[in-house]
């Protein structure tokens, strides 16, 4: 089974006010998304809050695609409680890209976007406080990156934190 | 959050990691005016394991033990929301009976979940015999887990595609037991706090969260309902076939603490109300669905949340077509509920801030996955 074309009235008021920086619209498994180029994310969550009641911010979150030119894919899930109904946003961004913060939309975005500089190293530009999360602040590595094996451990901060000669 | 350490009157004190009242490892610093806080920050992390990590390192059928570890208070729930997924994207659905016995489990964890939530909570405002009332009620829970699947915390209840085991004999009639000896309990531990002075006066209005707030930070759950806002994943996009179950979902108005524990207390019951209904209703029929013993979904990606204890637990699935998972995303209730802790303590004392982190309800398992 494959990904479907999603047709409906809020497709074509989003393909009306941003044309073709959304480039797809499907559905897969009764799922909805669309994907966006990077830059138009942030007035899409914009949009999708104030015109059409998606108020509430489920998560945000990567995959990484080492193989592709543009490795990383973000998501963000929106829901909207008038409707019911949840969709997801998806883009595309090559290792390096900052994409902006969703956090001047949606406040929930501040420890979500955190949790994936954490993990993917994915710097968001404008972030009100961009640290790591769950991970020691001056810890190195981004464990969620397809090329972290899963049993690296920073060596130089366990020796100097936990006064290990060796990583567990 | 602005940098004015220096400022004379105002006050830095660390909270946690190791303190009783934080629920496990989580540190929060205090700035204080005074007795007043003026803002917090929360240090998580303590407990990280990197589950996500490890899902992308297993096999679809060995991720679930991992997840009944990251809220190890509802391990259950935890288990149908990645089973549940998993479904989604093998485009299969558990057999009725599977389900049914599944939302028994389910709705008695929530029992289990709210009755440690309330007496640790009663606990940090100074209320200690709740607690051990709680714990007795929750042991009759954790022993029908027990006898049901052999685990009572991380028990694995679970399986992709339906269920392991089939109830044991004798299953129905200590559930009915339970329903029926319950009931009393709650009126019990209502008659302990509802009307306590103490208990009305370090609860009502503390920790205010309105229903725009909870929004505007994705608070879901007991939280959200206490703010007003009528809304359960339950009813709202039913799953495990709840829309045949009669339930109510329980709202408070003012999103304060004390509307937090009326609206858990009303869930204990509406739980109950469900498992009543349930196990007079348990189908004949397979508990289990034709699953193949290497899962392999084909490639694509499936976003699943369910109604978890503490709020919206969901989980991102994305398949590559082969044995393991490439990559799994647990969107924690915990996680996104505690970011709403500074919005609640601005302005609280020192010693509300033990209540306000105690009526989040957080497991910090999950919190740092």
């Amino acid at each position: 089974m494959a990904a479907t074309p999603w047709e409906d009235h809020l497709t074509r008021s989003l393909r009306e006010h941003f044309g073709d920086q959304i480039s797809e619209f499907s559905t897969y498994l009764g799922q909805c998304f669309l994907a966006a180029r990077p830059e138009a994310v942030i007035p899409v969550l914009e949009f999708l809050k104030l015109e059409v009641d998606f108020d509430y911010l489920v998560d945000v979150t990567a995959v990484d695609y080492p193989q592709r030119a543009e490795r990383f894919e973000l998501v963000y899930i929106v829901y909207s409680f008038a409707r019911n109904q949840r969709l997801r946003i998806k883009t595309r961004i090559v290792d390096g890209y900052e994409p902006a913060t969703a956090v001047g939309v949606h406040l929930t975005a501040n420890w979500l976007e955190r949790e994936v500089f954490d993990m993917f190293g994915i710097r968001f530009a404008g972030h009100p406080d961009l640290r790591r999360i769950l991970l020691p602040e001056d810890w190195e590595g981004h464990p969620l990156r397809k090329d972290h094996p899963i049993t690296r451990v920073d060596e130089r901060w366990v020796k100097e934190n936990l006064g290990l000669a060796n990583a567990p | 959050m602005p940098e004015t350490f220096l400022d004379a009157t105002e006050l830095v004190l660390n909270m946690g990691p190791q303190h009783p009242a934080t629920h496990g490892v989580l540190r929060v610093i205090l700035k204080l005016d005074g007795e007043k806080v003026m803002g917090t920050e929360c240090v998580i992390g303590y407990l990280h394991r990197g589950v996500e990590k490890i899902g992308e390192n297993r096999s679809w059928q060995q991720f679930v033990p991992y997840v009944d570890r990251l809220d190890y208070c509802a391990a259950v729930s935890n288990g149908l929301g990645f089973c549940l997924a998993v479904e989604k994207l093998l485009n299969l659905e558990a057999p009725p009976r599977a389900q049914v016995i599944r939302v028994i489990l389910t709705e008695l964890q929530r029992i289990a979940n709210h009755l440690i939530w309330l007496g640790t909570h009663a606990l940090d405002i100074g209320a200690q015999t709740p607690l051990f009332y709680c714990f007795r009620e929750r042991e009759e829970i954790l022993n029908l887990f027990e006898k049901y699947c052999g685990a009572r915390l991380t028990n694995h209840a679970f399986r992709i595609g339906g269920l392991q085991y089939d109830l044991y004999d004798g299953f129905e009639q200590e559930t009915r037991a339970f329903c029926d000896m319950f009931p009393a309990k709650v009126d019990d531990y209502e008659q302990l706090l509802t009307g306590n002075r103490i208990w009305v006066a370090r609860t009502r209005g503390v920790g205010i969260l309105s229903a725009e707030d909870c929004k505007q930070y994705g608070v879901t759950g007991p939280m959200l309902r206490a703010a007003g806002v009528k809304w359960d994943l339950r009813k709202a996009q039913p799953y495990s076939g709840y829309e045949q179950y009669d339930f109510e979902i329980p709202t408070g108005q003012n999103g304060d603490t004390f509307d937090r524990y009326v609206v858990r207390m009303q869930e204990m019951r509406q739980s109950l109300g469900i498992v009543r209904q349930a196990v007079e209703r348990i189908p004949d029929g397979p508990i289990m669905a034709k699953v193949p013993k290497v899962i392999k979904p084909p490639v694509g990606e499936a976003y699943v949340s369910i109604e978890a204890p503490k709020g919206e637990l969901g989980y991102f699935v994305v398949s590559d077509g082969g044995p393991q998972p490439y990559r799994v995303r647990v969107r924690p209730p915990s996680f996104v509920n505690l970011q709403a802790l500074d919005r609640m303590a601005q302005g609280a004392l020192v010693a509300d801030v033990v209540a306000i982190i105690g009526t989040i309800d957080i497991v910090l398992g999950e919190v740092d996955r």
